[in-house]
């Protein structure tokens, strides 16, 4: 509750100085209220977060003993080592995993997702409409209810239990296309088409040189919403790998945390572990956040 | 949109002396070329799994010759649908994740409304660092934020039940009658500065002028919320809403990890934890006839709420 009492403190030179510049006429007290409610749900949102922090900086024995919203004894470097040498290492390839499975199938879905997308929006031909409706209809079929029927049709080509599995078909985004059809339309103007065109510029070079530079805020987003939802995606993973060394560091945990009752170490491995699988996707969300609020404006505008 | 591609096609018979017919078969290929890389996998990879789901939910396992006789699967029309719609395990499984939905999706999209507005008004401090700090949570992954609340929610490990045993009695968290809230403060959780986000881009996406207008005729800031700010949220909202009861219907992720560590939670707790229990005991025409129902009740549910919200908009 630290945090709450901090900001409460924080605001309170600040109508002095802002407000002044700011003109309109709120009140100390509204102020202070509309500041406390946002930092109560600040404190919701960051405490589990910082319980994670504090939890994987402990040894098992501290992790049951100490309260757990404050450091005791440091252990983080123990548990790092133990974290990285447990069955033979196999976290590392978890990780590296899932940034294959999350990075690359995001990169290539949000590539395809904007030709698509652009074609969409730029080109007139019979059929347009109806694809459209087709992509839209896929934006409400669930991931989840894909990946049984998915399992078994890669059953039967034998190919369950392997890298494709889970990277094919996560390179489809219907969203992607939706997104970047609404873009390519507002962003692409047809004039521009038409002079490349005049100019003699091929329809491959006119998209690849200048639509998608027009159309890079919304492949950010499109980019980044795709990055995690796979990264996020756990039954497709669950049902299609059985062997461990293609999990992604999301269902590694899962399977630890399940087994904690046999082997008790796995249980502050698997907090140490889903902290270091944390911190790479929140410093790029961090560092995208701009272009990423820029490209859902305009999904959300138009719909 | 492109009504004005006509008006294009017309523009270059007249600067373009040349080659006045060109452009227009030069491009017919290119809408194929730039569809068929997303549509080939999409048809694979989404289409054909629905047309295959609804197949085998038409057909069923047979035994010939009793007990321990060869396994031949035969057509059985929608007796699979009779068998999953008269189970009553999965309707009690729907019913649950209604009730969530009921409960949850008004309760975080109220919240996530009520964040974006102050954010976006200007009575709030600390904007900037409350903005970060609520998008943090989706950052996780589900997995991990149900694995993270599985511990604060465990009364031998976590610091909030202690802290809430101190002050009066903290509730059994993983108990069979708290359990399905205890989802919901995840779901919650994760997704309310996302759904804030969406909603506050909407805001930001609103020429300024407008408010300071209406601020010059003397309307309060709760006023200009109230009439301006929502009525222009209404597509962000029915976005978020839409997503919002598609991920309620398919929840799985946080019941199965909590599964481990509560019996409260049920193999059939879901209707996807249903179709995947059925699944891993191999009857997959049932399991697949759940999906089907499942993905239609789905698409029913969003396109209902998106013709009803869309209604009152025109009313």
């Amino acid at each position: 509750m630290s945090l709450l009492t901090d900001t409460a403190g924080a605001h309170a030179p600040a109508p002095a100085s802002k407000t002044a510049s700011r003109g309109p006429r709120e009140s100390r007290l509204s102020v202070a209220v509309a500041t406390g409610f946002l930092a109560v749900i600040a404190v919701y949102m960051l405490l589990p977060v910082f319980w994670l922090i504090v939890s994987a900086t402990k040894s098992q024995g501290d992790l049951v003993d100490t309260f757990g919203l404050w450091f005791s004894d440091m252990h983080l470097i123990d548990n790092l080592r133990a974290l990285f040498a447990k069955q033979d290492g196999v976290f590392v390839p978890w990780l590296l995993n899932s940034l294959l499975y999350a990075g690359a199938g995001a990169a290539v879905g949000t590539l395809l997702s904007a030709m698509a997308g652009y074609a969409l929006a730029k080109y007139r031909f019979r059929g347009r409409e109806f694809l459209f409706s087709v992509v839209l209809g896929g934006v409400l079929v669930p991931a989840t209810a894909l990946a049984l029927p998915l399992f078994l049709l890669f059953a039967k080509v034998g190919a369950t239990n392997t890298f494709w599995a889970v990277f094919l078909p996560s390179i489809v985004s219907p969203f992607g296309v939706y997104l970047s059809r609404i873009f390519a339309a507002a962003s692409v103007p047809d004039e521009l088409l038409e002079a490349a065109r005049i100019d003699g510029s091929g329809e491959l070079r006119t998209f690849f040189t200048m639509a998608v530079r027009l159309m890079s805020p919304a492949m950010v987003t499109i980019f980044l919403f795709q990055f995690v939802v796979i990264w996020n995606n756990f039954l497709l993973p669950l049902v299609m790998l059985q062997d461990d060394r293609l999990y992604p560091v999301t269902l590694g945990l899962f399977t630890w945390q399940s087994q904690v009752s046999r082997d008790p170490s796995l249980q502050i491995l698997s907090l140490t572990g889903s902290l270091v699988s944390v911190v790479p996707i929140v410093i790029t969300f961090l560092v995208l956040q701009r272009y990423w609020k820029a490209g859902l404006a305009a999904g959300a505008v138009k719909s | 949109m492109t009504v004005d591609r006509t008006a294009a096609a017309a523009a270059p018979p007249v600067k373009n002396t040349a080659a006045p017919a060109a452009p227009r078969r030069r491009r017919n290929w290119a809408p194929a070329f730039f569809l068929l890389p997303f549509f080939i996998p999409f048809i694979l990879f989404t289409l054909v799994p629905v047309g295959y789901a609804f197949y085998q939910s038409l057909l069923k396992t047979e035994r010939t010759g009793g007990t321990f006789g060869r396994k031949t699967t035969v057509f059985a029309g929608f007796e699979q649908y009779k068998e999953v719609l008269g189970d009553p395990e999965f309707l009690g499984s729907v019913g649950r994740v209604v009730l969530f939905g009921l409960v949850q999706i008004p309760l975080m999209l109220l919240l996530a409304l009520t964040l974006a507005l102050l954010l976006d008004s200007t009575v709030a401090r600390l904007k900037r660092f409350f903005r970060i700090a609520y998008f943090v949570p989706y950052g996780i992954p589900g997995v991990i934020a149900a694995l993270m609340w599985a511990f604060l929610y465990d009364p031998r490990l976590s610091p909030v039940v202690e802290l809430l045993d101190q002050v009066g009695s903290a509730p059994d968290f993983l108990g069979s009658s708290m359990m399905l809230w205890s989802i919901g403060n995840i779901v919650t959780w994760t997704y309310t500065g996302y759904n804030m986000l969406i909603i506050y881009a909407a805001l930001q996406a609103v020429p300024g002028d407008i408010y300071e207008a209406a601020r010059m005729d003397g309307a309060s800031e709760a006023k200009i919320a109230w009439r301006i700010k929502i009525p222009i949220l209404r597509p962000a909202l029915m976005l978020t809403g839409v997503f919002s009861i598609i991920g309620t219907l398919q929840l799985f992720t946080e019941p199965q990890v909590l599964r481990s560590i509560s019996t409260s939670v049920t193999s059939t707790y879901t209707p996807n934890l249903a179709a995947y229990s059925l699944a891993s005991s191999d009857n997959y025409s049932e399991a697949a006839a759940m999906s089907v129902t499942l993905a239609l009740a789905t698409f029913v549910l969003s396109f209902g709420f998106l013709k009803f919200t869309g209604r009152k908009a025109e009313s």
